[in-house]
């Protein structure tokens, strides 16, 4: 079990009813206080020194551009101060959009430099950027895909092969690639794809080998995707199991019931994740394929599918638009969206979910509403105190073993050849 | 759209290495129709009274509508160069050409490759030149139906805007929506809907007459882009139509029939 923590290390002090009514994309950088900014990110990289201490084997990253949820703008400068401040825990970057990146080559030295200085504690991971990542870059939606897969090949090969060569592809050209900078790690750095729900890149994980961390999606859903990924693993010739998997929950503690609720419920300030970003800025055209845009129409022209869509709770009060989003609370607590609570009594709830999915990575995804760095850090130390022992030893009962502990891909189809499920529907059914 | 009895035919030709869908109607001189970013509209009134003198050829630009995505091409001199392509196979050479902001921007590169494919030459709002004040409304960081939107001075006093637009969006007008952004994006995604070097290849055009039709208040494409392009082609004319919008076509179809009518003759 490789055992991570995350935060999206969030620019929460923008008031309540400019988030509820802009989204947290759009909203005008007159807002922005670099001051407090300055502030936070030396709290967050405490922080993330702080859970290393307190046992986490890993510190997840990831990068947006203009969200006020996260200040990670340019993930490779937290990650190249965290390889030299932190000493023994993994940095995992889930991950760097590589189509909105623009120069792939560049990208392969920076992260060859962080596992570089930190000797070998590097996991790489690719996103292809949120429809809000290609305005906040001037990036082609269009190209989306083309932009990932090739940016994708090109790091790999300037990693693994000697140079120089030359790239001569459709949308990057290189004449002379001969980086002096290549990873520790080898052949390269461990790869993990982060997403949502698309089954696309699920499949592309699967032919690629590469474990898929889901983050914080609903569990039904997640339990769809680990199939479609252990049936691609099949056509592979291999069998999928826990190394290929890792799931990020968000999760707050607290010494008491009331305070962890408390405290928890600012992970809906501004709406959280029900507010997120205008559908418009969400899925720029060319961004989704002709399935997921056929979805899209239908969703956008049904009353019922567009009531579901972000737009500033258009004609209701800001009281109205809060009570719509903090009524959701216990719900989302329902449906295992959030768990909070005491370290007691949130040790049952992860070990469902661990009974579920299986996973070989899991991820404490931490602190995201405005909650004061000494509340982050009473938190952090309570996961360390006493809620990932009890992970540890849940793992260990259910043999879920990390990409780093177990290769992924080497694990033999049975007999039959027919691949077993990895998630366990039966223990979904039973929650 | 009510086409009435209808007065056109669609076509699937093979022509140029593709299978080019184009909208056929009426008699009399050829009209080659470059359609705007958001793809055909429909069979308007503009079309049925050009239609009594001319023959309209609409294609579907490849990606939009019915024609299949022409994945070379990789910008809109790429597209200009493919529909002269289709001119020269189907021998249509030289022809009256009409084009609608991203479809104006093709003729225009087209003009300034060679000028001598064109008989006459109507650009209204054309895209493709960078406005000196102001910018070129930006499609993608609002709705389609944001963009139709401000796109006409006043949509309830346009009476083909509220039969094109009015009702609630369907799906399957999303979804045409969608394709024809995701291939404008694909292909004019930056520089957006304009190229730094056409004014300077515009003034490489000779002998091709040349009208500008701009709506004052156009909102999409400023009306300041109008200077340039009629600075660049010699001998441009430029008819300005006041209280109007991005689509003269609908907003004041008479007086843009007239307008079209006696200019090509």
């Amino acid at each position: 079990m490789h055992v991570m923590y995350f935060s999206e290390r969030p620019y929460h002090p923008v008031p309540e009813e400019v988030l509820l009514r802009n989204g947290y994309w759009g909203v005008p950088n007159t807002y922005y206080d670099p001051a407090i900014a300055s502030r936070l990110y030396n709290e967050y990289l405490d922080e993330d020194v702080f859970a290393e201490q307190m046992g986490f084997d890993g510190i997840m990253l990831n990068e947006h551009h203009g969200l006020i949820l996260c200040m990670g703008s340019v993930v490779d400068v937290e990650a190249s101060i965290l390889a030299r401040i932190t000493e023994k825990v993994r940095i995992i970057l889930l991950g760097n959009p590589l189509p909105v990146v623009g120069n792939p080559l560049r990208l392969a030295e920076e992260l060859a430099e962080i596992d570089l200085i930190s000797k070998g504690r590097l996991v790489a991971g690719w996103v292809r950027g949120g429809g809000t990542e290609q305005f906040a870059n001037n990036t082609n939606p269009a190209y989306n895909r083309e932009y990932f897969n090739e940016a994708h090949d090109l790091i790999v090969k300037a990693w693994t092969t000697p140079g120089p060569f030359r790239w001569e592809g459709k949308h990057f050209n290189y004449r002379f690639v001969n980086p002096w900078a290549l990873p520790l790690q080898k052949p390269h750095p461990p790869m993990w794809i982060p997403g949502l729900v698309s089954p696309e890149t699920v499949q592309w994980c699967a032919r690629h080998r590469y474990p898929y961390v889901a983050l914080a999606t609903y569990l039904e859903p997640t339990v769809e995707l680990w199939n479609i990924y252990a049936e691609t693993a099949a056509q592979e010739g291999y069998q999928a199991g826990p190394e290929n998997f890792g799931y990020l929950q968000k999760v707050y503690v607290a010494e008491t019931e009331e305070k962890a609720q408390e405290l928890g419920k600012q992970d809906l300030y501004g709406g959280g994740m029900y507010t997120a970003i205008r559908p418009e800025w969400l899925f720029p055209s060319g961004y989704n394929s002709k399935a997921a845009t056929q979805r899209l129409a239908r969703q956008f022209t049904d009353p019922k599918g567009r009531s579901k869509l972000f737009t500033g709770y258009e004609g209701q009060s800001l009281e109205e638009a809060k009570k719509a989003v903090y009524d959701l609370y216990p719900q989302a607590q329902e449906s295992y969206q959030l768990i909070r609570g005491t370290p007691k009594t949130v040790i049952p709830k992860i070990r469902k979910v661990m009974e579920v999915l299986r996973p070989g990575i899991f991820g404490f995804w931490q602190n995201d509403g405005p909650i004061g760095h000494s509340e982050r850090v009473n938190n952090i130390r309570l996961l360390g105190e006493e809620v990932i022992p009890a992970v540890r030893e849940i793992a260990k009962e259910l043999g879920l073993e990390s990409p780093l502990e177990r290769e992924p891909g080497s694990r033999p189809l049975p007999a039959t050849g027919r691949w077993d499920p990895v998630a366990q529907s039966e223990a979904l059914a039973a929650l | 759209m009510a086409d009435q009895a209808q007065d056109w035919v669609e076509e699937t030709v093979s022509v140029a290495g593709t299978e080019l869908v184009f909208i056929r109607g009426g008699t009399g001189r050829p009209l080659l129709v470059l359609h705007e970013e958001l793809g055909h509209p429909g069979w308007l009134k503009w079309h049925a009274a050009l239609a009594r003198d001319h023959t309209l050829l609409i294609p579907h630009q490849p990606g939009f509508g019915k024609s299949p995505k022409l994945d070379w091409t990789r910008s809109i001199r790429d597209v200009a160069a493919f529909y002269s392509r289709v001119l020269r196979e189907r021998d249509l050479v030289p022809i009256d050409v009409i084009g609608f902001s991203l479809g104006g921007w093709i003729a225009a590169e087209m003009a300034a490759n060679h000028a001598g494919q064109f008989r006459h030459m109507v650009l209204v709002g054309p895209a493709g030149i960078q406005p000196p004040r102001g910018e070129i409304k930006d499609l993608f960081i609002r709705t389609s139906r944001k963009f139709l939107d401000e796109s006409v001075l006043n949509p309830s006093r346009t009476p083909e805007f509220a039969s094109l637009y009015g009702g609630e969006e369907t799906s399957e007008q999303f979804e045409a929506w969608e394709d024809a952004r995701s291939e404008t994006a694909r292909l004019a995604w930056s520089p957006y809907l304009f190229n730094h070097s056409l004014p300077h290849l515009l003034e490489g055009v000779s002998g091709l007459p040349t009208l500008l039709i701009w709506g004052a208040q156009d909102e999409i494409v400023p009306l300041s882009a109008s200077e340039v392009y009629k600075q660049s082609i010699p001998g441009a004319e430029l008819s300005v139509f006041e209280q109007c919008g991005h689509h003269p076509e609908i907003e004041k179809s008479n007086e843009f029939i007239k307008t079209v009518q006696q200019f090509l003759g």
